[in-house]
């Protein structure tokens, strides 16, 4: 039995687990209209490789990756792209962003699809894959998983000891990977071992809160009956265990320093469902076009749909009948989720769970009331933080202290403000001191650049002019010694500057441009009716006509 | 008596050597403090402040010559920021100062003639062109300086307002008081 270690702090809110794990996965209906966003994972969208128009298959890629930390994206099921353009996305702030929509043929055919064995692909092979499979962490981050694979050169610590398949689900409500867990175990195995080869890991632990003991159960079964050295590990249940470095910290004792990746200390990380997608991507050659998605809370049938991603979200909701006093919708867990602008944005890679809410479920916050320094919240604080005071930094917009109090190690889990007895909605004080800090770099580094540019900008104008009055000082010398030497008698053009030549020259090549004008005549003239050569003689004499009057209408000075 | 005065001026002529030969040694290149401030100007290098580019200006008011509140691009931020580092008090902007959306430049390459004048009005090389080739900007390294309009004879050139998106929108500043609960979250997010 494995030790287990403690994070810090921690809180436990309701679970509300059971009502959604009643019944099996089961698969979404193929919707009337799919709108696939080109932004679905962290980094840069993907460029858009398709037309209006164009008839696409299952799978068959519609966005590339663009730069290094970015992913491609794929048309979830054949049919035919008729729009691309600026639609609702699920995002908080509501904005637009650029999506394909994908009208079903209802075929659901599938375009080539390359099944491999992992075991005969160079891990680089493997990694480019991945990146063209679309494969992103599953877990809400959807950071692109090709880059957690890569090897470790150039790194103090090179390799990789441990990888960790994080099943945890510490966030109320969510249960696609538990379901996933307890009915594609073998498929999240097998991608764990090809994951472990990648990284040269030594061992793999797989761990799981102790509320699923299902998925406990069949995790057991398939490392049993792969036959693989794997260790199933129960953790307890306790918000936010399933953030990355709490996991590290409880199933390994290792502390993720501040500013620091899990790579730092010899730990990769992966979600469950990532790692089975990563498995489809490469032994079955299916890219990421869909995924599994909790519909809870205020609905009749709770339960987790295998859905394609671009389903409108509207759609998903319907499956769970939703309950007539649902009044408003949240994706992602009550904890870290957001609340959704509207129902009809689509299904995205991030989309782990769909909550109808309502007053009864989630009651309004009541008012925030002053910080009274109970320290309450920095009891419970996994990252060892001090919100009361990151709270007081940011409210005065001192982003600076912020900072130097570590405000980006803050994984904005809301723990802090689920405790606060003042009810200070502490966690959207830290998002917008964290995108202010963000945006102030950037604003930083255009502003240097545009420094650089300038300065530099400032010393060719220097330099062209200090050129120029060396070449004019060079000329004039020459000149002045070449004037003594050469007999005035001689000369063919006595006052023959540099510069008078230059202009002969043009001047000559202007006539000789002009001649050469004059003896091209038009081409399709020859054999031309008398009638057609008449024509032609009338507009000329129009032209000609026309541009006198232009010249008299030039001519009176304008006033 | 004598002896000691003649020590005391002994040291004092040593000492001032000293810092005599160290003030022309040591010598910093440059002002530190219009370095300084410097680095808070936005480099959009407009000129608006009336001085033809931002290191004038620092330099201005490095030497006392310039107020800090001349800066429409650096916000009120940065006159918070120059108060900070200066020790004065905030001073809002004057009439007719007031900051801008951000914005780029757009060249209507159709009407472009090619004259190479807003190339050479651009402090930071952001337009791209030849004599009587279309002009374009690259709006990544366009500060919104507006230098490149008026010279332009055809008026080709328009500023076009960044406004917002999934890449440069931020949160808000939690805003809660005199809300009807149930619209909090989403107004403020
Ligand atoms: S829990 Fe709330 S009231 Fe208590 S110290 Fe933290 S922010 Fe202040
Ligand atoms: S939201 Fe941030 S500050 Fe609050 S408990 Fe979580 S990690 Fe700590
Ligand atoms: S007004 Fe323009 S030129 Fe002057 S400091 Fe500000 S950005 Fe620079
Ligand atoms: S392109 Fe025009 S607006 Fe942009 S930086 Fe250059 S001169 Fe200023």
């Amino acid at each position: 039995m494995r030790t287990l270690y403690k994070f810090h702090g921690g809180v436990h809110p309701p679970g509300n687990k059971t009502p959604s794990t009643q019944q099996p996965i089961s698969a979404a209906p193929l919707p009337a209209k799919l709108i696939v966003p080109f932004r679905q994972h962290a980094g840069e969208a993907a460029k858009p490789v398709v037309q209006v128009g164009d008839h696409v298959l299952k799978g068959q890629l519609i966005g590339e990756p663009v730069g290094f930390v970015s992913s491609a994206v794929h048309a979830p099921t054949s049919g035919t792209i008729t729009v691309i353009d600026m639609q609702p996305v699920a995002h908080p702030s509501g904005l637009p962003d650029l999506c394909a929509t994908l009208i079903p043929d209802g075929k659901d055919e599938w375009f080539l699809r390359e099944a491999s064995d992992y075991r005969t692909l160079p891990a680089e092979e493997l990694r480019h894959r991945l990146r063209m499979a679309g494969i992103v962490g599953l877990g809400g981050a959807v950071f692109p998983s090709d880059i957690k694979l890569r090897p470790l050169r150039n790194h103090p610590n090179k390799e990789i000891g441990t990888l960790i398949l994080n099943g945890a689900e510490c966030e109320p409500w969510i249960t696609c990977d538990d379901m996933l867990m307890r009915e594609r175990a073998a498929g999240i195995v097998q991608g764990a071992e090809m994951l472990r080869s990648m990284l040269e890991a030594k061992e793999v632990l797989i761990g799981i809160e102790d509320n699923k003991p299902e998925a406990i159960a069949a995790m057991h079964r398939a490392v049993a009956d792969g036959g693989l050295p794997f260790e199933v590990v129960t953790v307890p249940t306790v918000y936010p265990g399933g953030g990355a470095k709490q996991l590290i910290r409880v199933l390994t004792g290792l502390e993720v320093p501040s500013g620091k990746l899990p790579t730092d200390i010899g730990v990769q990380c992966f979600n469950v469902a990532t790692v089975y997608s990563a498995w489809r991507a490469i032994a079955h050659g299916e890219p990421l076009v869909s995924r599994v998605v909790t519909v809870t809370g205020n609905v009749r049938r709770p339960g987790n749909y295998e859905a394609l991603i671009g389903t409108p979200l509207s759609e998903l909701i319907a499956l769970g009948e939703p309950l007539p006093d649902t009044d408003s919708h949240i994706m992602g867990g009550p904890m870290m989720g957001m609340p959704l602008p509207s129902t009809s944005v689509p299904l995205v890679k991030a989309s782990n769970c769909i909550i109808a809410a309502a007053k009864k479920l989630f009651p309004a916050p009541p008012p925030a009331l002053p910080c009274i320094r109970c320290t309450r919240c920095a009891q419970v604080c996994p990252a060892e933080l001090q919100p009361m005071d990151l709270f007081w930094f940011a409210q005065s917009k001192n982003f600076g202290q912020a900072q130097a109090f570590s405000l980006f190690d803050c994984i904005e889990c809301g723990a802090c403000s689920y405790v606060c007895p003042s009810h200070i909605p502490l966690v959207q004080y830290f998002r917008f001191a964290k995108s202010e800090i963000r945006m102030r770099e950037q604003d930083k580094l255009a502003a240097d650049r545009a420094r650089e540019r300038h300065e530099y900008r400032e010393f060719r104008i220097e330099r062209e002019k200090r050129e120029k009055a060396e070449r004019l000082a060079a000329k004039e010398k020459a000149a002045q010694a070449a004037k003594p030497v050469e007999p005035p008698a001689v000369a063919i053009n006595p006052d023959a500057t540099p510069e008078t030549t230059a202009q002969m020259k043009i001047q000559a090549a202007i006539e000789h441009a002009k001649e050469q004008a004059a003896a091209i005549k038009p081409k399709n003239t020859e054999n031309l009716s008398a009638e057609q050569l008449a024509e032609i003689a009338e507009i000329e004499a129009r032209r000609a006509r026309m541009r006198e009057m232009a010249k008299s209408d030039v001519e009176p000075p304008k006033e | 008596m004598l002896s000691a005065l003649l020590v005391m001026s002994i040291i004092a002529i040593a000492l001032g050597a000293v810092l005599g030969y160290s003030a022309i040694k040591f010598r910093v290149e440059g002002n530190p403090l219009a370095d300084k401030i410097d680095a808070i100007l936005p480099q959009t290098q407009c000129g608006q402040c009336g001085y033809p580019g931002c290191r004038p200006y620092a330099d201005a008011i490095a030497n006392g010559e310039a107020d800090i509140n001349l800066c429409p691009p650096g916000g009120e931020e940065g006159i918070k920021k120059l108060a900070d580092l200066l020790g004065v008090e905030f001073k809002p902007f004057g009439s007719g100062a007031e900051p801008k959306p951000k914005a780029v430049a757009f060249i209507d390459e159709n009407t472009c003639i090619g004259c190479t004048l807003c190339l050479q009005a651009c402090p930071v090389d952001a337009i791209v062109g030849a004599a009587k080739q279309m002009h374009t900007i690259i709006a990544s390294e366009c500060t919104g300086c507006e230098l490149c309009l008026p010279p332009c004879p055809v008026d080709c050139i328009s500023m076009e307002s960044i406004g917002e998106n999934l890449e440069n929108w931020k949160w808000r500043y939690p805003v809660y008081a005199l809300q009807p609960a149930n619209t909090v979250g989403r107004e403020s997010a």
